[in-house]
């Protein structure tokens, strides 16, 4: 029950008796975290209304196209969730920019802890982590952002530009075949189904493994919903970050209130239907490669 | 009231004394209602209920002969029972089988040529004969409505034999229950509706006393008659597809190429503008042209159509249908004339770019879309690396992080 309680089962329960007197630190800002529902949910919204397509010749397929109010309705769904994530991708492109501007400068998006650049520390992290899972060297620090974290944002980012540039293709053909020649449409229908099957098969197991469910984090880590991680979790996975900060004196700063009840609840219950829909996407998809 | 033994037996001696006083005084006028000397027949044949020493029944309904095509021309029962005679009572135990081809010889003659006549001497035992369609005593010229074999009935009575799961099963009969499927088509609904008078009934495909075995190359229904047969009623749809390249295949002695009824079926016809013919077919047209019906598959026009919508583009949506050419014929709909206007039959606006567009790319076809197939090639590769990679990554850290929380001598974090 205090598992459900506290949010994080793990972090409570490794944190024992210190549990009920964490302190916390903000992770994620508000607005961070509403982008990260709206894409999580319009992203579930596209998967779920593309599937039916890729895999038009399985049954399943038109079961779940009729239980979408059948295929227009589904194309409507798929096109209202998209508008929505790019608007949401734009919106975080443009924050991105605005926040440099108004802070360390255009430089600080390519380079340093707060930049999700890959940068060496990142190759020397994948090659400590495996030598951790192997048994061979102790389980890496990281700072704020770890390598499989920075790998996620930039498949969203590589994502957003070939499905979702495709899909405008595919959604104005004949808008766009004014300015593009007719196979630029074959390849443009061929990409979105590939790349959505790859951001499909990624997110929904190892984005949800790694973020989400693994043992250390089972059954859901919702730091990404509340926007606060735990002390212990911050000097556990992230020493690297929690060190580095305390070195620069900004502890205080990051310093938060707990996790809201609702914004916990908001993760469990929106976060874990997601998880959970994700999971079925999971299991049609690969029911239907291996059949 | 059922009249009792004893009425019975007193009305068949009133009539044999009535029949004794007629034959024996031949001066005398004769009484006009008691001239028939089927009378005679029916003093034992007339009883619901009368049986034979075999125990089979062998009740003959006087009332119902009077009113058939042969009662109304009088014939008598020696007509067809030629080995009886009214002289003789009680005739024979056995009697031979009625032989129909003294008077219709000519329709006998046929039917010995059907797959009703061939199968039967073959040692079917259920296939069909004479009475099988025209019943026995009480046959009604087929004008009659209330005939077996008027237009109305014939549909029932081909069923009592193709839609009949027993004799199905023990005559082996071919495509199982063809009278359901056709009670179902279009064909079938029509006889139901409006249309009943001019709806094709069975015989209008396959004939009366010529129905022959579809394998048989003077039957209406041989791959090389279909067309002609259909196309009684749908001649502008036989005109097309003569026109179209199926029919040039087949005035070339393809045999194999289709005819009406490998896209439309013989007894399941549907209407052609329902979704459900119109997505099913696109499945016949893959039957042989299957690479295409693959990279149709390919494009959200197959797919659409895969999960049953009809409201894309099917093959017939830009090949047409019976008048399909292909695309090197400049009369084609996807000839490089013509492939722009027919795409704007649904994307009105579109431009030749638009046009170029190609509809059946294959990934596995480098010639034809070399940048499609690289493309291909490209995505199957980063699918491929992303998932090994993380694949790996993902068992590992998971077997790591197991032993972390459950493995032996590792400090209890759940205390």
């Amino acid at each position: 029950m205090m598992n459900i309680a506290t949010g994080n089962p793990a972090a409570a329960a490794t944190a024992g008796t210190a549990a009920l007197a964490q302190r916390y630190y903000r992770r994620f800002a508000p607005v961070e975290r509403v982008m990260h529902s709206a894409l999580m949910l319009t992203f579930v919204g596209c998967a779920l209304s593309g599937l039916p397509l890729l895999y038009s010749d399985k049954p399943w397929a038109a079961t779940l196209a009729r239980l979408l109010g059948g295929f227009e309705s589904a194309g409507i769904i798929h096109r209202i969730c998209a508008f929505v994530m790019i608007v949401v991708f734009v919106s975080h492109v443009v924050l991105v920019f605005a926040r440099a501007f108004a802070g360390k400068g255009v430089l600080s998006i390519l380079w340093g802890p707060d930049s999700m650049v890959p940068q060496p520390q990142d190759a020397i992290d994948v090659w400590n982590n495996f030598k951790w899972f192997l048994g061979r060297g102790p389980q890496p620090q990281f700072d704020r952002w770890t390598y499989w974290e920075k790998f996620d944002y930039w498949a969203v980012f590589w994502g957003m530009f070939i499905i979702g540039g495709s899909g405008l293709l595919l959604w104005f053909p004949v808008f766009f075949s004014m300015f593009i020649p007719g196979w630029m449409f074959n390849i443009a229908a061929l990409v979105h189904g590939e790349e959505a099957l790859l951001a499909a098969g990624f997110i929904f197991t190892f984005h949800f493994f790694n973020g989400h469910v693994r043992p250390a984090k089972f059954p859901m880590d919702v730091v990404i919903f509340t926007g606060r991680i735990s002390e212990h979790e911050l000097k556990g996975e992230r020493g690297v970050e929690y060190a580095r900060l305390a070195r620069e004196g900004r502890l205080a700063e990051k310093e938060t209130t707990p996790p809201a009840e609702e914004a916990r609840w908001f993760g469990w219950v929106v976060g874990g239907t997601a998880l959970a829909l994700g999971i079925v996407a999971i299991f049609l998809i690969v029911y239907s490669v291996f059949k | 009231m059922k009249p009792t033994i004893i009425m019975r037996a007193a009305g068949a001696v009133l009539c044999a004394a009535l029949a004794f006083a007629v034959h024996a005084k031949p001066n005398a006028a004769a009484p006009a209602a008691a001239a028939s000397p089927n009378d005679t027949c029916l003093m034992c044949h007339s009883a619901a209920d009368a049986k034979g020493p075999d125990g089979r029944s062998i009740a003959v309904d006087g009332a119902k002969f009077a009113t058939s095509v042969h009662g109304s021309v009088n014939l008598k029962c020696t007509d067809c029972h030629t080995d009886a005679s009214a002289d003789k009572i009680p005739h024979a135990d056995k009697l031979k089988p009625v032989n129909c081809a003294s008077c219709h010889d000519k329709a006998v003659k046929e039917y010995g040529a059907t797959v009703h006549a061939t199968s039967r001497k073959g040692g079917n035992t259920v296939a069909a004969t004479c009475i099988d369609c025209h019943g026995k005593h009480d046959i009604l010229r087929a004008k009659d409505p209330a005939s077996r074999t008027s237009h109305a009935n014939v549909e029932a009575t081909c069923s009592r034999c193709h839609g009949d799961e027993a004799t199905m099963v023990k005559g082996k009969l071919p495509n199982g229950n063809v009278a359901g499927k056709f009670h179902d088509s279009i064909h079938g609904k029509a006889l139901q509706g409006a249309a009943r008078g001019s709806a094709p009934t069975c015989t209008n495909c396959h004939g009366a006393h010529s129905i022959l075995a579809k394998s048989n190359e003077g039957s209406r229904t041989h791959r090389a008659q279909v067309v002609a047969t259909c196309g009684t009623c749908h001649e502008a749809e036989r005109e097309a597809w003569t026109k179209g390249m199926h029919g040039k295949l087949q005035q070339a002695g393809m045999l194999a190429a289709p005819e009406c009824a490998d896209c439309h079926s013989a007894h399941s016809i549907q209407q052609h503008d329902k979704p459900t013919f119109q997505t099913a077919v696109i499945d016949q047209c893959g039957n042989c042209h299957s690479e295409y019906l693959s990279t149709y598959r390919d494009t959200f026009h197959g797919q659409v159509t895969a999960l049953g919508y009809a409201q894309m583009a099917t093959c017939a949506s830009c090949h047409g249908a019976h008048e399909v050419l292909p695309a090197s014929n400049p009369a084609s709909k996807v000839s490089k004339q013509n492939r722009l206007a027919t795409c704007q039959k649904c994307h009105a606006k579109a431009g030749p770019n638009f046009a170029s567009f190609d509809p059946h790319a294959s990934r596995h076809d480098k010639a034809r879309d070399p940048f499609y197939y690289y493309a291909a090639k490209f995505m199957e590769l980063l699918l491929l690396g992303v998932f090994s990679f993380f694949g790996v990554h993902t068992v590992f850290w998971l077997y790591r992080e197991v032993r972390e929380k459950f493995g032996s001598g590792r400090r209890d974090e759940r205390q």
